[in-house]
């Protein structure tokens, strides 16, 4: 039973990781760059969460939406201003660019909350489920988490696969040059792109939170981390990717943490990011990549 | 006034001149071919129409419009279509999917099936594939997709960059009668080519381009029996 506990919140986790992972994986699909700011738009989803509940009152289903409209523009603010200046750049400059936009947030965070860590008060109000007398608990944290990934996975499938901008996005993510021909709009694409990208950094900033609830400027740095990795493992530029790294992700790091070591779990992670790049670079979704000649 | 104008175009590359100061035009209802080896400039010439490159200096007027500041996305909706060299479709889209792109600054929404429908009966063979991944076609196909999906936008002129490249004679031979075709139904045509006599053959009038320049121009008639031309394009 404790096999299955861990298992169930490893799926809860690996959860949260796939909805960051889908920012990752998206932004990467379109726009053809790593975001390494997305863990800290979670962080900053967090604080607009808690400001809005703790400070400020509002219930929390208020708070979550101001907090997905926050990080909506801050997503797209942060695209216009640091990233489409390096639209000919070299990925190596827009990488490095992405990594001080991550230090930035982190910095204006620590300025405006403190180095202290808050106490994060949980959104979710579902009672927890309990299973064969109790010997499985599975909290109403960890059964929002699984369900709320599984919606946004579906949703952003069709919305991809069935709608105008989404044929935009798919478009320019496999040739730009050709969905310009076509009339798209490069710029209000990968625009869009990251204002879903950030959206959903923000629902993941509230189950993340909620989950595990202190919030400090950098709570967003390491799950961002490991949501790359998901991404990678599942094949970056893929959504169903995403959704499988994630989970994957998640459960190994909690039975890893259950069954090897606590001090270890991040380092299994990161050992399976190595392996997944020598057996499988493109991960387990991923295509293969075909040079243009 | 001529539909499409082009003045003292130059395009460069870095420090590299591609365009030196090209001009001409094409007039409604034409087929223009322009010719010339690799590396003449004839696929930045089109880029540059179609805004994937920018111009150094000169002007592009489509009906009386500057077009050289003009956005990619927005010349398509001015109503010229371009054709890419080596077809550049969407290989992991399906063929409807392709078209329906094509389709994407239309806004009379209404009119876009029955516009799928005239590309299927022009090109039965997409109609066949229309929910197969588009990567998995034929290269013959696949140009047929291309010129489908440049159509789906309703162009006053296709631009075409080298359609007949990479496929087998028979094929080739079908894809100059489309594009006659697609001359009939009313639209322009402006036509990059290496199959220079082919290109001439359906033309109207031609521009020889040489290293970033045009060198000759005029009737596709007369330039098939120019002595220079014969010699350095047409292989006799």
């Amino acid at each position: 039973m404790g096999f299955l506990n861990n298992l169930i919140n490893g799926i809860s986790l690996g959860s949260i990781y796939a909805v960051i992972a889908l920012g990752y994986t998206l932004v990467y699909g379109i726009a053809k760059m790593l975001n390494f700011a997305h863990g800290d738009v979670i962080m900053v989803g967090g604080y607009v969460i808690f400001t809005c509940m703790t400070t400020w009152g509002l219930n929390s289903w208020l708070s979550i939406v101001l907090a997905v409209i926050a990080c909506t523009l801050l997503g797209i603010v942060i695209e216009k201003v640091a990233y489409k200046p390096l639209r000919q750049a070299t990925s190596l400059a827009v990488l490095i660019t992405a990594i001080g936009v991550s230090y930035f947030l982190q910095n204006i965070a620590l300025l405006i909350f403190g180095e202290k860590p808050v106490n994060f008060t949980s959104v979710v109000n579902v009672p927890s489920i309990k299973l064969f007398d109790g010997q499985i608990v599975i909290s109403g944290e960890t059964s929002v988490a699984i369900i709320v990934s599984i919606l946004i996975v579906v949703g952003l499938s069709l919305f991809i696969n069935k709608t105008k901008s989404g044929r935009a996005m798919l478009a320019v993510s496999e040739d730009r040059g050709a969905a310009q021909l076509m009339g798209v709009n490069i710029n209000r694409t990968i625009s869009l792109t990251f204002a879903i990208g950030s959206g959903l950094a923000a629902i993941a900033g509230a189950l993340l939170c909620s989950a595990y609830p202190t919030l400090q400027n950098t709570t967003g740095a390491m799950p961002g981390i490991k949501a790359f990795v998901a991404a990678v493992f599942g094949g970056i530029g893929s959504i169903p990717g995403a959704m499988i790294g994630g989970i994957l992700i998640g459960v190994i790091e909690i039975l890893g943490r259950a069954y090897i070591s606590p001090q270890l779990a991040d380092a299994i992670v990161f050992a399976v990011l190595i392996l997944v790049l020598i057996i499988k670079p493109t991960g387990i979704l991923g295509k293969k990549i075909s040079e243009k000649v | 006034m001529a539909m499409l104008e082009i003045n003292d175009l130059h395009v460069n590359y870095g420090m590299i001149a591609a365009l030196k100061g090209i001009s001409f035009e094409v007039n409604e209802g034409e087929v223009i071919s322009l010719i010339g080896a690799n590396g003449a400039g004839k696929t930045t010439t089109l880029h540059t129409l179609t805004g994937l490159i920018s111009a150094k200096s000169g002007s592009i007027k489509f009906n009386g419009v500057e077009l050289t500041k003009t956005p990619a996305h927005k010349i398509v909706e001015m109503g010229i279509a371009h054709v890419p060299e080596g077809r550049r479709i969407f290989q992991n889209l399906t063929v409807l999917d392709n078209l329906k792109l094509g389709a994407f600054t239309r806004k009379d929404k209404e009119n876009i099936p029955k516009d799928i429908q005239d590309i299927y009966e022009r090109f039965p063979r997409l109609a066949e594939r229309k929910n197969q991944i588009a990567g998995t076609l034929s290269g013959g196909e696949q140009q047929m997709l291309a010129m489908g999906r440049a159509l789906m936008s309703r162009p006053k002129i296709v631009v075409m960059d080298e359609p007949s490249m990479g496929l087998s004679p028979i094929l080739v031979s079908t894809i100059f009668k489309i594009i006659e075709d697609i001359r009939k139904s009313g639209t322009t045509v402006l036509l990059v080519e290496q199959n220079a006599k082919k290109a001439l053959a359906i033309s109207d009038r031609a521009y020889v381009l040489e290293t970033g320049k045009i060198v000759l121009s005029g009737k596709a008639s007369d330039l098939i029996n120019d002595e220079s031309v014969k010699k350095a394009y047409l292989g006799e």
